[in-house]
Formats: structure tokens, sequence, C-alpha cells
């Protein structure tokens, strides 16, 4: 029996038709924003924006080669990470900080500071017990602006990659930022973040506030407890930018499970169909910037077909009811009174289907936000977002980073190709040549190896198991998740591991670190070899990259690659998990 | 470049956020908080825990160092093959049995489950059905006058289509001490 019900069905339909009906305007405001200084289509769209351009003693016309970019992406985000550090330690003197928290330990300083500057937004802390007001918007919200900023810069550098001939510059990085930030994710994020606030998202500087229990109850101390105490906080505004720039750093310590952060099913529509709509705009925006549209749709077709499939199958896996919970007198089968399924760890306004829509969503994009926890979910539904991570992150991936990734797999599915038939592999008009390869492979690499080294080390050592929370084959999924979410930039986590220790600190730090930058400057190489190059107009043998052709082959090199580097340690968690699982239902 | 996004991002956005909402939005940007006269009396956002065999539960919250602490949002990370998972459900099982209203049907998935944030002010239609007979015997009032509580509290799929079924616990309680007060009742038993 299918235990999928019609409602669920529908809402992912609903989600995925309004995700793609956005793609178009969205994409073509973004291409508007950043078209190419080269073809004069980009003038100084406001006077705010010259404004910023004066005060920094920027001067927009002047271009920058790839080397040149890379080192003001790298400083620009060095610079923050240690504002961002600093901040944390010296909470404990700065204002706004009504409920008197002290300075930040050093290790979780230092990983939420990488954290935010890499767009990933990993939490090992806890949102409304560790950070002040003016540490969440001082020191955390602008990151989530500007990393998300830097993503979509990135990407329109790689477009000029391939449309401007024997070019030796790719752009200018503080422009592309700069209006990146005030055209596309300020305006997006007022926009959210007020309808959030109507809903219930809460939005104030006051202090926490106190409620009488309508039943008193008895504390762990055996003294009578009678008041509640809610965590209040200028949140709808820091919700509304996590969840569009694909950064995920919740608020609250349980993200977008939380009341105050989403409060009702609309408000979780809105924050879902925003974790994406950039990312899948972008694709649109790219189409345009290299002139060929159809290339931009073909890209789209490649990250929404995989991308369907593994939401329906992580909807179907936790909408069966736990095999282990069958004596036990439960009713978890779906009816019109009750959405049934897995419900540990998940809100009942959201039931079954909006929980797995997320988290396959949030684990597509770079996101890492969570409206469920992922650690309860069933083994099989857990390994889809775990694997989405693994697979780079491409299927719809972080803003700008995403699409930016997956033209590294593309540019190796030319490359196969090429080889089968023995022409030099050509995309969007560049040939494609050993430089350009050995950093998509390096991009490609390096995160898995990331992943697979670091759950190595930490499943030998003391210090990484010591922090595991949930025993046998999901204990090392723990482990296997935090690796695969950090070195890619993903930031969701498998909840019941103690990451809050100077070993994954500063281990997770260093995969965010490479995991980012690994990739974003080999990309930027990328962009600046083939600005480089003349562009070489199609032949008779150039393989064309808009086909149904293209996109299965591309699907097939994302999904080799993926599979092949990670089913072995798949294999060891989440698969031996649901298959003991099924195999002894017992009751306790 | 760093200072002048920070200004934007960090200072003018929040603010001018915060300043809209708090005009447009009194209620909502504040926490959406209940009172009674002048007192506050909770969330209609944020669930309590109910132990009383009179009042509607809760789901199960994993907050320590008490349930429903809305100051330590946490949801229990039990992972589904956990031996600790499966003894938690048991033991809820037991004490909603234990305390009174004898059923026939099942248990609710979601009544017996810790919600992710532990702080989930639903429970599913079904699951408050299924506490209904206890209510009315505790109350000494008819089973119909419970369920036409619950029927009145039940919301639907928001736009008819989003999300789940649901009955705000604290306000059906709240409806439920007006409707048919605990004291009253207590003394008459």
């Amino acid at each position: 029996m299918i235990p999928m019900t019609a409602s669920g069905l529908t809402q992912i339909v609903l989600f995925l038709l309004v995700l793609l009906l956005a793609v178009k305007p969205l994409g073509w405001i973004m291409a508007r924003v950043l078209s190419d200084p080269a073809d004069g289509q980009q003038p100084v769209l406001s006077r705010g924006e010259s404004w910023i351009y004066r005060i920094c003693g920027i001067r927009p016309q002047i271009e920058m080669t790839w080397v040149e970019y890379s080192i003001s992406v790298l400083m620009f985000n060095g610079v923050g990470l240690l504002v961002v550090w600093g901040i944390q330690r010296l909470q404990g003197w700065l204002p706004a900080n009504p409920q008197h928290f002290d300075a930040v330990p050093n290790d979780l300083a230092w990983n939420t500071a990488i954290s935010f500057a890499t767009n990933t937004n990993w939490q090992a802390y806890g949102g409304e017990t560790t950070m002040s007001y003016f540490t969440q918007m001082i020191a955390l919200t602008v990151q989530n602006f500007v990393s998300a900023a830097t993503g979509i810069a990135v990407l329109a550098a790689l477009a000029r990659g391939f449309v401007r001939n024997t070019s030796q510059t790719i752009g200018n990085f503080w422009v592309d930022m700069t209006r990146s930030t005030i055209y596309i994710l300020l305006p997006l994020s007022a926009g959210l973040a007020l309808l959030l606030v109507s809903q219930g998202v809460v939005q104030t500087f006051e202090p926490y506030r106190t409620v009488t229990l309508l039943e008193p109850t008895v504390g762990a101390d055996g003294q009578p407890v009678t008041t509640q105490t809610l965590a209040l906080g200028p949140a709808a505004s820091q919700v509304a930018i996590k969840q569009l720039g694909t950064n995920g750093g919740g608020f609250f310590n349980v993200n977008s499970a939380h009341p105050f952060e989403n409060p009702t099913p609309l408000t979780n529509f809105l924050e879902v169909i925003s974790i994406l709509i950039i990312s899948a705009a972008l694709c649109f925006t790219f189409g345009m910037l290299i002139k060929d549209r159809r290339q931009g749709w073909a890209l789209l077709a490649a990250m929404t077909i995989p991308f369907a499939f593994l939401l329906i199958c992580c909807y179907w896996a936790e909408q069966q009811p736990n095999p282990q919970w069958s004596s036990l007198g439960i009713e978890a089968t779906a009816n019109a009174e009750h959405s049934g399924g897995n419900m540990e760890g998940k809100e009942q306004r959201f039931g079954i289907a909006n929980s797995t829509i997320w988290a396959v969503a949030t684990t597509a994009a770079s996101n890492g936000s969570v409206n469920a926890m992922h650690d309860s979910f069933s083994p099989l539904g857990g390994l889809i977002p775990m694997w989405l991570m693994q697979l780079g992150e491409v299927l719809f991936g972080g803003v700008g980073s995403g699409l930016y990734g997956l033209v590294l797999f593309a540019l190796i599915a030319v490359f196969v190709s090429g080889l089968m038939v023995g022409r030099t592999p050509e995309y969007l008009g560049k040939k494609i040549e050993a430089f350009e390869i050995k950093m998509a492979m390096i991009g490609i690499l390096i995160p898995c190896a990331f992943v697979l080294i670091g759950t190595a080390v930490a499943v030998s050592a003391t210090v990484g198991k010591s922090s595991v929370f949930n025993p046998g084959p999901h204990g090392f999924s723990e482990i296997l998740y935090a690796f695969s979410s950090a070195s890619n930039n993903n930031g969701s986590a498998f909840g019941g591991l103690n990451a809050n220790t100077p070993f994954y600190n500063y281990a997770l730090g260093l995969a965010m670190l490479l995991g980012r930058y690994g990739v974003l400057v080999p990309v930027l190489a990328i962009a600046g070899s083939l600005a480089s190059k003349k562009i070489t107009p199609p032949s008779a043998g150039t393989l064309p990259t808009h086909t149904p052709l293209f996109v299965g082959l591309l699907i097939g090199t994302v999904m080799i690659v993926g599979a092949l580097t990670f089913v072995p340690a798949l294999a060891l968690g989440p698969v031996v998990e649901h298959l003991t699982l099924n195999q002894v239902p017992k009751a306790p | 470049m760093l200072l002048v996004m920070t200004g934007i991002t960090g200072v003018l956005y929040p603010f001018a956020i915060t300043v809209i909402a708090n005009t447009l939005f009194v209620h909502q940007s504040r926490g959406s908080v209940l009172t009674e006269g002048s007192h506050s009396i909770g969330s209609e956002l944020i669930g309590q825990a109910f132990t009383d065999p009179a009042y509607f539960w809760s789901r199960p919250s994993a907050t320590g160092p008490v349930p429903y602490n809305a100051a330590a949002s946490s949801g229990s990370n039990l992972g589904p093959s956990n031996p600790a998972l499966q003894t938690a459900i048991h033991e809820r099982v037991q004490k909603l049995k234990d305390a009174g209203g004898s059923q026939t049907i099942r248990i609710p998935v979601d009544l017996v489950t810790a919600s992710g944030s532990g702080l989930d002010p639903h429970i599913s239609p079904a699951a408050a059905d299924y506490q209904i007979l206890r209510i009315a015997q505790k109350r000494g009032v008819s089973e119909a006058d419970v369920k036409q509580l619950v029927t009145k509290y039940t919301e639907g799929r928001q736009l008819g289509l989003l999300g789940e079924p649901r009955v705000n616990v604290l306000r059906l309680n709240v409806a439920l001490d007006h409707a048919f007060p605990l004291k009253k009742a207590r003394a008459t038993e």
C-alpha cells in the first residue's frame, strides 16, 4: 500500500508549480541587475548605489581579473569573519543584550564566525540561549546578506567568463556584491519579513516576556513552575534573509520548527519557497547573461527532475509508520483527522508532507534551516537529505553557489562526452581544456574528500565519538551528516550530535572554509580562463547542451559522482539502520 | 564596505522592519500573547504542558528543564532506532490509558511523539477526539458538549490547502474552563 495522502501530494505539486512559475519574472529582474558592464547595460541604478561607491572609495567601472576578484572575495569574507568573531566575544559589553548573555566561548565563536561568513550557518549554539539581539543583527544578519550576495556575484562573474571574448577581466566584485544585496536580497527580504510578522513571527527589541501558565507544573527540582518565559527578538527580519539567502541560521534553537519563527502553514510555504526561489531563478538569469536562454532552462531541468524524484521518495519514507511502534497501540496511518507517519520531531501544523518538502529543499539548497528534527527522521527519510548535501548541493543549491557548482558538473559532462567521440569539448561557446577540467575536478572533489576524511577521523577518535547521542548505526549517521553539512556549507544537522565541543567546532569550521573557498576560487579561475579565450562558434561537431540528451547526461554525471563517492559511507549508516529497524519489530 | 553593508542590512533594515511591524502588527510582532483581564495567560502560538486529566493534553515536549520551556526550544533528537524512543512512547501510551476515558480507538501518533520545537501549540483533531471522553467524565458534562467545543476550535488547512488540520490546545483548554468550570465540577463530584 502506498502511504502517501492526496493532500500531501497536492502540496508537493503546488510547491513545485509556484517555484517554477516564479523563475522567469525573478530571473529576468536579476539579469537586469547583474548584466555585463561590457555591454553598457549596467548603469548605476540609483542615487543610493552611487552613494555607497563614493563612501567606500570604489570606482565601479574598474574591472578585475579573476585573481583580483578572488582576493576581494577572500578579503571581504575574511574581515567579516573576524568582525563576527569579535562581536560574539564582546557581546557582554555591547548594547541590545536584554538577557545579559556573556561572551561566546572562543571555539564556538570561531565556528559561528566561519559558519556565517561561508554561507553555511551551521548552528553549534542555541540562538535564544547564547546570542544577544546585537549579535543576531549586527553580526549574523549582515553576514546572511553579504555571504549570499557573494555567491550571486561569483555566478555573475562566471557567466561573464562565457560571454566575453579574449578578455582579461570578469567584472567588479564590489559592484556585483552591492547590487545583489540592495536590489535583490534586501527588497525580497523586507517584503517577506513583513508577511511573516503578519502571521505571527516576532519582531521586537523587548526583553523576553513572562506569562502565567494555565496549569502549573512541577520543575525538575520539585519546585512548582507557574510561569512560562517567551523568548522574543527581532526574528522576522533575520528569518526572511536566512531563507532567501540560503543561509539557514535560525534565530531560535530549533530554527523554523519554532512557532515564533514559523507560526502557520502559510509562513511555512513562503519560507520554503524562499529557500529555492533565487537559486532556481538564477538559472534563467544565467541563460539571459550568456545570451542563450535555452541553456538556462536545461540547467533548471537538470535540477528539478532529480529534486522532484527525491522529494517524493523522502515523503514516502516519512509517511511510513515506524515498524518498532506496531505493537504499542498507536494509530500512525494517515486519515482526514491526522497526518500519521513518523511524527517524532515534527510539528502538527506542518505534518509529514510539509516537513519533508522542507527537509529536501533545505538540503538540495545550501540552506540548512529546518522545520523538523532531521535526527528523528526515518533511516531512509534521513538518507535523502544527507545524500542531497553530498551531491555538492547542485540541485538548486545555494544562491549562486548551486548553479556555479552545477556548471562544474556540466564541464565534466561535456568533457566525458568529448572523450567518447574524440573531439575537443566545448561548453557555451568556449573550448574546455585541461585547466578548466582540473579546476572543475578540484572544485567537485574537495568537499567530497572532506566529508569522508572528516567522518573517518571523527569516528576513529574518542573526542569524535563521545559527542554521539543515538546508539548504533544512527550514531555514525550523525557524524556523517555533520561533515556532509559543513563541507557543503549546508548547516542543517542531526541535532543529537553535541557539536559544541572544541573538536567539532574547529574540525567543522575547517570543513566549512575548505568547502566554500575550495569551490569558489576554482570557479573564479575557470571564469578568468574562459574569459581570456576566443568565442568558438558552434559547428556540426559541437554537442548541443540545451537538449534533453544533455540534461540526462548532466543528471547522470551528478548522480554517478555522488553515488560512487558516498554509497559505501551511506551503507554503514542509514542503510544498515533501515534494514535492522525493519527486521526485528519488538515491544520494549 | 563592510561598515556600509552593516549599516544598511544590520541596522537600517531590522529597525525599519521593527518599526513597521510594531505599527501594523502590534499583537503578532510581540508574541501573539493572549490576555484575560490584565493577565497574560500565554501565547496563542506557544503550547503549554498539561497533565491534569480534566484538560486536553498537548503533545510531548523535549525541552529542559521543564516541558514547554519557551526560552530554550528543543526537539528530542531521538533516532528512529533508539530504544529510548520506543520506551518513551510506551510510557506515554500507558499514561494516556491510565488517565481514564477508556477508548477502543488507537492513540494518534502525534499525541505520543515529541514535537520538533518542544513548543507545538497544536494537536491533531484525532488526538483531541481521543481525549474527549476523559474530559467529559472529569468535568461531568456530556461528550457531545465537549465535542462541540473541539469542533469550534479545530482549524482546517490554511487557505483550504496548506498544512494539516489542527486544534490549539491552550485556547481549547481556556474555552473549556469558561464553558465547564473545573471547580464546580469538582465540588459536585
